[in-house]
């Protein structure tokens, strides 16, 4: 496979436009985005995919950065649902259901809504084996594209940092995002000076990242 | 006034995307629930959570008790997770906290550059501009930049330190105690936590701006 790209990866460039803040009272503008919210956190169980795959399915919209952030859930959640046999396309397009559901498929009640909200979904697994990384290592993270979804931002690739949490082993979104497992690996939070990032930082600033183990290596390696 | 108060679009430009994204979100929840894969109530539900019960309160909470509780501070230190879910708070994009503290030495700002990452249980859902492009683009390069827009100006010796969630870890900042609020009650202290303080945009409120802000 190859082009994967994703479009959400933007922290550090440039061309944006101002910041808008608004009343901490609003938390939707629409009713539709209220639905749109619910309507995903509630197809995630008939729908059977996992987190790492709802961003891939958000990131890669090749329209994501002319879309508002519910406009990108609804129509990730469109693909989604289709790409896992949840609907067909032409139900989707007439929104009406041309054959029953498959009884088979878990559906959230609502009875069951603020348990399963307490309850979340720990990322947390049994590790692989012993961390390659302590807190004080310096680590260069991994450079160049890789061909799936990834969650190490491009302004922090091939840059050296220092290892400063160990968070124990997580799902590996990289695995976890293309159905392939979910590979437990090491996470650390690495910081980095901002010298070491941009040549127009500030002195006096520095940026974190978590990143898992197999975006790293020793700094000093070749 | 409500914590959540529902608003609603007075663009009358806005007006044809309106209607397309409602008629398109509609039949989607039609389709769904045909199929039997959607509890129309349970989509009730979820929303209700949201806009009236899980909110910035909470997290004003766990840091009014921070300041007052040096028992709980360290707590929030060693294991953020089990303290925050003590008061109760817990669950879905919180399961793994952290407490950053600011200090005069160091000032922490949130953020999240691949997509909108939130600690939910303390903060509710994010406001939109934490998930918008401006912000998520700029304050991992110029922070103090960022924070000045907020009208947070720091000292020039003031180490900036942004923390970019990119996994499943969720952090809460723990803004400042204000001077003049010895002897205060934990939920008089709550008034002074913004949600933008526990993200590291702003400070907590001074003492006489509680009213104003609220």
């Amino acid at each position: 496979m190859t082009g994967y790209r994703s479009h959400a990866d933007i922290g550090g460039t440039t061309g944006h436009g101002p910041i808008e803040r608004e009343s901490a009272t609003i938390v939707f503008h629409h009713e539709w985005e209220a639905r749109a919210l619910a309507l995903t956190l509630a197809a995630g169980a008939p729908g059977g995919w996992n987190l790492d795959q709802s961003r891939s399915a958000r990131e890669t919209l090749s329209d994501y950065a002319d879309l508002t952030y519910y406009e990108i859930w609804t129509a990730a959640l469109e693909n989604l649902l289709v790409e896992h046999g949840v609907v067909s396309r032409t139900e989707l397009d007439e929104g009406h259901a041309h054959s029953p559901g498959d009884p088979a498929r878990r559906v959230l009640t609502a009875d069951r809504v603020a348990e399963a909200l307490r309850r979340g979904g720990s990322t947390i697994r049994e590790p692989p084996g012993p961390a390659r990384f302590a807190v004080g290592d310096r680590v260069r993270t991994r450079s160049g594209h890789v061909d799936h979804h990834t969650r190490l931002p491009g302004y922090v690739a091939g840059c050296v940092g220092t290892v400063e949490r160990v968070h124990g082993a997580h799902v590996f979104p990289d695995s976890n995002a293309q159905g392939l497992g979910e590979d437990p690996q090491w996470l650390y939070t690495v910081v980095f000076d901002a010298d070491d990032l941009w040549d127009d930082a500030r002195s006096g600033q520095r940026v974190s990242v978590d990143a898992w183990e197999p975006y790293l290596q020793t700094a000093d390696a070749p | 006034m409500p914590e959540h108060e529902h608003d609603h679009e007075h663009d009358p430009d806005d007006h044809s995307e309106l209607g397309e994204m409602d008629v398109r979100v509609r039949a989607l929840e039609t389709l769904l629930t045909e199929k039997g894969y959607v509890d129309p109530a349970a989509l009730d539900e979820l929303i209700e959570t949201y806009q009236t019960r899980v909110g910035p309160r909470n997290g004003a909470q766990v840091v009014a008790k921070a300041w007052t509780d040096p028992g709980f501070r360290q707590w929030l230190r060693d294991d953020a997770t089990a303290a925050i879910a003590s008061l109760g708070f817990e669950g879905r994009q919180g399961e793994h906290m952290v407490a950053v503290e600011q200090t005069d030495d160091t000032h922490h700002v949130v953020v999240c550059t691949l997509c909108s990452c939130y600690p939910w249980p303390v903060l509710g859902l994010p406001p939109t501009w934490y998930k918008s492009a401006p912000y998520r683009s700029r304050v991992v390069r110029d922070p103090r930049g960022v924070l000045a827009e907020f009208g947070t100006e720091l000292a020039d010796d003031t180490e900036v330190r942004v923390w970019d969630s990119t996994a499943e870890v969720r952090y809460l900042v723990i803004p400042q105690r204000p001077g003049g609020t010895d002897g205060w009650s934990e939920e008089q202290l709550a008034d002074l936590v913004t949600r933008d303080s526990m993200i590291g945009v702003t400070r907590a409120l001074e003492p006489g701006a509680a009213e104003v802000a609220s």
